[in-house]
């Protein structure tokens, strides 16, 4: 442990020095909920550019669930929804102004604002909204492209501003999926870019860049920039360097370690509102044994996580809901495994397993999960348990781990698309396809699908509270942290907000400051 | 004309077998494009459909055929991961890495050659020493890591340039050549490096032959004999180095284009092949490729131009 410390501390040493970049020891970032900038002006208009790591993928259909994180947070600025997101974690109006509920949660109908136009100058209209949702919900075609629609029954159009929408059962979260994305009747988005949002799409470069141009006709407050550049530069190293020569504006998504050379610029500090944990097959043999699992969860300490490779700067979790998803949260779970290797040696030794072995299969690509999953092995070693990490590129991680399960624990982090809280459980039902753990719980889909059922607000969220409570005694997997992400821009750029719960990236509210 | 066709022959052969491994290469790795497409939430019938739709139900040999006729009537295929034709996709991107490669390659002859004579005529005079010592350290730096140096030193503390803002060739060939010296640099020092030493080490080993005692013997001084006689002589291994080198430069162009942010094929082959893109993985492939036996022959005649002697067969 101690050796492999100093050879981080002496590589650490060594970049810091070779870079002849000084920086002080933990970066102060400021609170990420005031935009802050210089004391300067707002200025409307002018263009900025924008990093960002990856580039978007092949289609820009915002209704293939597909997407990457990466290219619903640029959607998200092209594309609205009847309802969307707020900076607190709440659906706001959008394209609709309104909408009611029955008693029985399975009709919802919403009322069109007036007005609204799409990017090609049409006004939309209930045939738009009709078309969109009929799509998302594949109720043509059977199958839903978006997954969380799939509780669709109809979608009918009562007047010239009322649609409404009719559910298969009760769900009473179902309005938090209604920020789909409407799209123009007749309109193929895979080939053609056309939606309500304060930008529209100008045109793409592959891996180099994407264009983006104010929408002038936007209903609401409409974007402060004229036009903004996405940079695609996947190597972390070369974005700070991009960042520092003055070449890109603005990126999220930097961690503590990149934002050190950043000092004199604007940092923000937010989470990647995703849950980053140590994923275990609960079909992998010895992880078939409860007390395997509760014996990992005594064994590693997420606090040593979050501090060594992170600074310090992340959020502990202890069960499957995003930090700040507030209200779903179940802090106390914290306290059940106190970082405890004698009782994780004890467990073990219970279960037959005094010699455990495995292998931590992690996605190179993910800096993060790699320094995270360094870590839990020197810690599971101090409890006498062997891991073994297996870097892997992300497509084969994808096939093998993911879609094939064929692994027996891997490190990643988990995001969600809505804000709901079966945005964040819904994988671990026994049946999903998503349930790649193989996670296996009579009792967990039972109160998963009564909270999904239950009407009342209060008493839904106690029962989510309850399937985050199973995951948790069950040590469904151990869970390590939200971690922290850094927006970093140029001191002359301000405006930028955090989201919480998903991953967004708003360039609505970003200006320059004069 | 016979050595020109049997050499082409061996173009075409070389080509197929690269593209044919490259194509098993795919096979083998796991991961397709139908799930990088497709993402989380898909019902096995779709993936089904998709692989019928994109031909990728059937044998491997049937679609490498498929492939390798389509290539030669010029049809590069469609990419995966944009959904438009290969040929659209490496529109401009081939031009940068061209000029990059061909920029980085110059640099090589342009200096490595009076470099590695200069290093024998001041052999043991300062400029000598020092010159071979900052030769070694240069040869061992990894392109990549000289670029990180490179943009540090000359773009954020000199600020010659704006690291990660590259100007597109279109837009002002002067600018585009200006940022791009940077990265040629960062490809091309190594490279001098270790050409320049080659040439010092072939000089001094060919000043030990026979006919530099002649030479000596008619009063000439060793740097008329290095300029006259050695020079010709110890120019034939260095010149199928230097032409063989090019292969290389593309190679390094491709992971040194990355960290200037520069627009080329480089990223797009890494992306292609995470992405399993393999239409625009296996054009970039075939690029390369011919590159090096390009060059190889072109080497051939080049070493029969120096030497008379030698024979292409």
């Amino acid at each position: 442990m101690k050796k492999r410390i100093l050879a981080l501390v002496l590589a650490v040493l060594m970049t810091a020095a070779l870079c002849a970049c000084g920086g002080g020891k933990s970066p102060a970032a400021q609170p990420s909920d005031t935009p802050i900038g210089s004391a300067g002006e707002k200025a409307q208009g002018g263009e900025i550019t924008v990093g960002i790591a990856a580039d978007l993928d092949t289609s820009l259909d915002p209704h293939v669930s597909s997407s990457s994180a990466g290219t619903r947070e640029v959607l998200f600025n092209i594309y609205e929804g009847l309802v969307k997101p707020d900076t607190d974690g709440n659906l706001i109006p959008a394209i609709a102004e309104d909408y009611t509920v029955n008693e029985t949660a399975d009709t919802y109908t919403y009322t069109l604002r007036e007005g609204v136009r799409f990017h090609n100058g049409k006004t939309v209209t209930v045939g738009d909204v009709v078309y969109s949702l009929t799509r998302a919900a594949g109720l043509e075609t059977g199958e839903p492209l978006v997954a969380e629609l799939g509780g669709i029954a109809a979608v009918e159009a009562k007047d010239g501003k009322t649609v409404t929408v009719t559910l298969k059962k009760p769900d009473a979260e179902f309005n938090a999926y209604m920020h789909a994305a409407i799209i123009p009747e007749g309109i193929d988005p895979a080939a053609e870019v056309v939606g309500t949002g304060p930008f529209r799409f100008v045109s793409r470069t592959p891996q180099d860049n994407i264009v983006l141009e104010k929408f002038a006709d936007y209903w609401g407050t409409g974007a402060m920039l004229d036009k903004v550049t996405l940079k695609v530069i996947p190597d972390g190293q070369t974005m700070v360097m991009s960042l520092r020569s003055g070449a890109i504006d603005m990126t999220n998504h930097l961690t503590a370690s990149q934002i050190a050379d950043l000092q004199d610029l604007t940092i923000l500090e937010g989470g990647s509102n995703i849950i980053q944990a140590l994923y275990l097959n609960n079909d992998f043999e010895p992880f078939r044994d409860v007390r395997v699992r509760q014996a990992l969860c005594y064994a590693i300490d997420r606090e040593g996580v979050i501090d060594l490779a992170n600074d310090g700067h992340g959020i502990p979790l202890a069960s499957s809901m995003i930090p700040s998803m507030g209200k779903y949260v179940v802090p106390e779970l914290l306290e059940l495994y106190k970082p405890d290797p004698e009782k994780a040696k004890a467990l073990l030794k219970e279960a037959g397993y005094e010699k455990l072995r495995f292998t931590i299969t992690v996605p190179s690509s993910y800096p993060a999960h790699v320094d995270a999953a360094q870590v839990i092995v020197e810690q599971l070693r101090a409890a006498g348990i062997e891991a073994e990490i297996n870097l892997v590129e992300w497509a084969t991680w994808y096939d093998e781990t993911y879609k094939g399960r064929q692994f027996e624990s891997t490190v990643v982090g988990m995001d969600t698309h809505s804000l709901a809280a079966s945005g964040c459980l819904a994988r671990f039902q026994s049946e999903s396809g998503k349930n790649f753990i193989n996670f296996k719980s009579a009792k967990y889909d039972e109160t998963y699908q009564k909270a999904l059922a239950t009407v009342d607000d209060t008493e839904q969220t106690a029962l989510f509270k309850e399937c985050e409570t199973i995951l948790a005694e069950e040590a469904a997997n151990v869970y390590i942290q939200d971690s922290a992400s850094f927006a970093v821009m140029q001191k002359d750029i301000a405006g930028y907000v955090f989201y919480p719960a998903l991953y967004i990236m708003d360039l609505s509210t970003v200006y320059r400051v004069q | 004309m016979q050595v020109v066709l049997k050499k082409t022959g061996v173009l075409l052969l070389t080509l197929l077998l690269v593209s044919g491994f490259a194509f098993l290469a795919f096979e083998i790795i796991p991961g397709d494009p139908t799930t990088m497409l497709l993402g989380s939430d898909y019902t096995p019938e779709r993936a089904a459909a998709l692989r019928e739709e994109m031909g990728l139900d059937r044998n491997v040999f049937l679609r490498f055929f498929a492939w390798v006729t389509a290539f030669l009537r010029g049809d590069m295929g469609t990419s995966y991961s944009y959904a438009m034709p290969v040929r659209e996709v490496l529109r401009g991107k081939i031009a940068v890495t061209a000029v990059l490669s061909l920029m980085s390659w110059v640099l090589v002859v342009a200096v490595s050659v009076p470099l590695g004579i200069a290093l024998v005529r001041y052999q043991h005079k300062p400029f000598g020493l020092i010159g071979n010592s900052l030769n070694q350290v240069l040869m061992a730096i990894p392109s990549f890591f000289l670029g990180i140096l490179l943009t540090y030193v000359f773009g954020l503390v000199l600020k010659l340039f704006t690291p990660g803002r590259f100007v597109p060739l279109e837009e002002s060939a002067a600018g585009s050549l200006g940022y791009l010296l940077f990265p040629a640099l960062a490809i091309s020092l190594p490279k001098i490096a270790k050409t320049a030493r080659l040439l010092r080490a072939s000089i001094l080993s060919e000043m030990k032959r026979d006919y530099v005692l002649t030479a000596y013997s008619h009063g000439s001084s060793r740097w008329m004999v290095i300029k006259n006689h050695v020079v010709r002589n110890a120019l034939l291994p260095v010149i199928t180095y230097l032409a063989m080198s090019l292969a290389d430069i593309v190679a390094s162009s491709i992971i040194v284009e990355q960290v200037f942010v520069v627009p080329g094929l480089g990223r797009l082959l890494v992306a292609s092949i995470s992405n399993r893109d393999y239409p625009v993985a296996l054009c970039i492939v075939v690029m390369i490729a011919s590159v090096v036996v390009v060059m190889n022959y072109l080497a051939d005649i080049l070493t029969q131009a120096v030497d008379p002697r030698v024979r292409l067969m």
